[in-house]
């Protein structure tokens, strides 16, 4: 079986605390804000404006540029606002703010190739940009940008992402086991565009159920599913690609450069309803997690749906709330206040409670090794970690920073609690800030 | 656009209020279990099997230099903090290993005061002096017991044979195998009475020698913890006593009259304790696994040039420091081959 060899970590893990619980439809909410940018790239352009009245399904935003996605409103209703509101990433996004009139009336006129692993490919590309699909494992890169690299970089391997290897999160496991089809058609769909005939579907051993139901899904399709050791953090694109292919990504370099291209499971099956009925992406499969939160499970959630919204729909908080991530607690973001959207790329949502939180001044590094060994790139995190404490950020780059996933496993591994991606951070910030003057 | 505007500036007012006290930090967001102390701690726990046997083949003079010498060091160590007025961090445990480690590589019987200048010297002038833990170049074990070697000759080469505890035998003194090698070697005798040594002896540690040093069993039953924890890895203690033994093993194999059997060389002086416990402390060894291999090697090398040539009988202690010298060098040369690194190269 294969995983990433010798590096990478193994996290306390709770998912078993979701894995089986099947995907719930969430009670659409009363109101939704829908960020104009829920990708890499540039944000979208408004197309409508306080009170007119909107469709689900309806193009609310226009993709501006060359890398970027439009976005669709996810539920029926009147424009209430627009302007710029919080985004979890952290900043402030130019929002849509709809105000449901509970109908939940789609637009008319849907359209979706009847035969499409015969249309072309070129066509197919353009539905998936109209649909606004983009990476749905949190990367949210474009999708259509990534079936269409430049001439020279010719695609031979199609990997699907199902690894899935964040602690906690279940919602590419759920997607597997319950949309088995959409996602292998949704692949058979990405893999006909780009005209490869070498596709992978590579899921950790952990997932017994999603592994089985693929197997299924794939038989005769020429689809190998790659059973993968369960280790953090083999969903990064450049640790699944050597996981499963053993081809290393040029350092500095995208998997196009070796003809691979990496797609989320959950986005395979998107594309799938992208294609086959026209279905813009306006709903996605979150897992609410943590020992915050009443009733955890997976949910199809409408993007643009408040945390509020899904905190009340989940039974409310238990005990004393610490954290609120979006993401698995390896990479997620921290969030201030229950007034953010779920997003495209919103995989999962965890809820901490106070006793959880571990808060301790970092020591002196004692030079035990572990993050380097736990580096799934093989850098050297204890020098950007030594060198941001005395302030000599720029040493940092004769050790490779830049390659730095910012993967978490240095940090978890530290005994002397040395923030180290944050340092790593700070580090990147600040060699951005000098290139730019 | 106006309109825009207002509803901006009133919904911003409304959703930037924190409902519930939320923390923000930077991921990631979960820990592992491991700490300084948990660390620390439990090389203290490995090293109880060895303290016994200590105490079980030398008696009680075996007990009062362990607990004199680890006992010293963290009050070195306290009375650094106090005077210095950081935190203390005794309870951290690095102390304790080192008064612990410094301790079982002294002769049993040697006097309190010695322990005790061992212990402050290791923690004041090799520890704390160059900041703490964590900055120290070198072992301060090591250095400590090399420092005693070098004040104190006489006292720290009076080696007492096992006196068994309650088997009535009055503890007397004789030389260490490894110290009847090198007078035979000296004397150009051969092996001497080196060749009669019980290897079986040598492993559960009835001969003489250092307090922890001399029962194998007792030192591999807390290294297999520590390794079973992956407090430290194989590298270091297999490519040192693999060296030993490649090389010992040569000049056995050419002219086994007169070089010692590799496993005299294992078994004997402090091959194992250095290799398991000295050489391995983190913070004076390399940080990558390769970096390891090498270090483990020059370690193992210059204690087989040490034994065979050099002017002590036993190496293992400045073959680690003169190695510490050289993490550095080894940490900055020797690094890990980055992810895609190789083709990038190809590429440009
Ligand atoms: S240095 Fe970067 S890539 Fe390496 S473990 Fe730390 S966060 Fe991950
Ligand atoms: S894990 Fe922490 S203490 Fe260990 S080498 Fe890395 S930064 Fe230093």
């Amino acid at each position: 079986m294969h995983t990433i060899a010798g590096e990478g970590i193994h996290p306390r893990d709770e998912k078993s605390k979701t894995t089986s619980i099947s995907i719930a439809v969430m009670r659409p909410p009363d109101k939704v804000v829908i960020p104009l940018s829920q990708h890499i790239g540039a944000p979208c352009e408004p197309l409508v404006k306080i009170g007119e009245s909107v469709k689900k399904y309806q193009k609310i935003g226009e993709a501006k540029g060359l890398v970027s996605s439009p976005v669709h409103s996810s539920i029926s209703g009147k424009v209430i606002a627009v302007g710029r509101f919080p985004h979890p990433s952290g900043n402030q996004s130019n929002s849509i703010v709809i105000e449901s009139d509970g109908k939940d009336e789609p637009i008319e006129g849907l359209k979706g190739f009847s035969d499409y692993l015969k249309a072309d490919p070129k066509e197919l590309r353009d539905a998936i940009l109209s649909a606004g699909i983009v990476g749905m494992g949190g990367a949210t890169f474009p999708t259509h940008v990534k079936l269409n690299p430049p001439k020279e970089k010719r695609i031979t391997t199609i990997i699907l992402n199902g690894a899935e290897c964040e602690p906690n999160l279940s919602a590419d496991d759920r997607t597997m086991v319950e949309m088995s089809k959409e996602t292998v058609e949704g692949m058979k769909i990405l893999m006909h565009i780009m005209g490869v005939k070498d596709g992978y579907i590579g899921i950790e051993d952990d997932k017994p159920a999603a592994i089985d139901a693929m197997n299924k899904a794939v038989s005769g399709t020429g689809i190998r599913v790659s059973k993968l050791k369960k280790k953090y953090p083999q969903g990064a694109e450049k640790t699944l690609i050597k996981s499963v292919i053993g081809k290393e990504v040029p350092s500095g370099g995208l998997p196009m450069d070796i003809g691979v291209v990496v797609q989320n499971v959950g986005t395979a099956a998107a594309v799938y309803n992208a294609v086959c009925f026209g279905i813009p992406l306006v709903e996605r499969v979150v897992t609410v997690a943590g020992k915050g939160i009443s009733r955890p499970g997976n949910f199809k959630i409408r993007v643009g749906t408040m945390l509020e919204h899904v905190i009340t729909e989940c039974g409310g908080f238990v005990g004393e709330t610490g954290k609120i991530l979006f993401g698995g607690p390896m990479m997620g973001l921290a969030q201030y206040s229950l007034n953010v959207p779920v997003v495209k790329g919103t995989s999962g949502i965890l809820v901490m409670t106070k006793d959880e939180i571990r808060l301790e001044n970092f020591r002196a590094c004692i030079r035990c090794g572990r993050c380097v060994q736990a580096c799934p790139i093989r850098l050297l995190p204890n020098m950007y970690s030594v060198l941001a404490e005395v302030g000599q950020p720029k040493e940092a780059e004769k050790y490779y920073i830049l390659d730095c996933i910012e993967c978490g496993c240095c940090t978890y591994v530290c005994p002397s609690r040395r923030p180290i991606v944050h340092q790593i951070r700070y580090i990147k910030a600040d060699m951005r800030k000098a290139k730019k003057s | 656009m106006a309109e825009d505007v207002a509803e901006k500036e009133d919904k911003k007012g409304k959703l930037e209020e924190p409902s519930p006290k939320l923390l923000l930090t930077s991921s990631p967001h979960a820990l592992g279990a491991d700490s300084i102390e948990s660390i620390m701690w439990s090389v203290v726990l490995s090293l109880i099997p060895a303290a016994l046997a200590g105490v079980y083949f030398f008696g009680f003079q075996a007990l009062q230099v362990l607990i004199v010498s680890t006992g010293s060091a963290m009050v070195a160590e306290a009375l650094y903090q106090r005077f210095s007025g950081k935190g203390s961090t005794v309870g951290d445990g690095s102390a304790a290993v080192t008064g612990l480690l410094l301790g079982l590589t002294l002769p049993p019987g040697l006097p309190w005061w010695a322990s005790v200048i061992g212990s402050f010297f290791a923690i004041l002038i090799v520890k704390q002096l160059y900041g703490g833990l964590g900055f120290n170049p070198f072992n301060p074990a090591l250095m400590a017991r090399v420092f005693l070697l070098i004040a104190f000759p006489v006292h720290m080469t009076r080696w007492p044979l096992p006196a068994p505890l309650f088997s009535g035998i009055d503890a007397s003194t004789g030389a260490t195998p490894l110290g009847e090698l090198q007078m035979a070697r000296l004397l150009g005798k051969g092996l001497g009475k080196a060749s009669e040594l019980n290897l079986w002896d040598a492993f559960w540690g009835n001969i003489g020698g250092s307090v922890g040093e001399v029962s194998a069993i007792a030192l591999l039953i807390g290294a297999a913890y520590l390794l079973y924890k992956q407090y430290i890895s194989w590298h270091i203690p297999v490519s040192m006593i693999g060296t030993v033994v490649v090389f010992s093993g040569i000049f056995w194999m050419i002219n086994p009259a007169k070089y010692a059997h590799p496993l005299f060389h294992v078994l004997t002086g402090g091959l194992i304790i250095g290799a398991f416990f000295m050489a391995t402390d983190m913070v004076t060894c390399p940080v990558t696994l390769k970096g390891q291999l090498l270090f483990g090697f020059g370690c193992g090398l210059i204690t087989i040039i040490i034994r065979m040539w050099g002017g002590y009988p036993e190496g293992v202690s400045f073959a680690i420091l003169l190695m510490n010298i050289v993490t550095p060098l080894i940490d900055k040369y020797l690094r890990p081959v980055r992810y895609g690194a190789l083709k990038a190269e190809v590429r440009s």
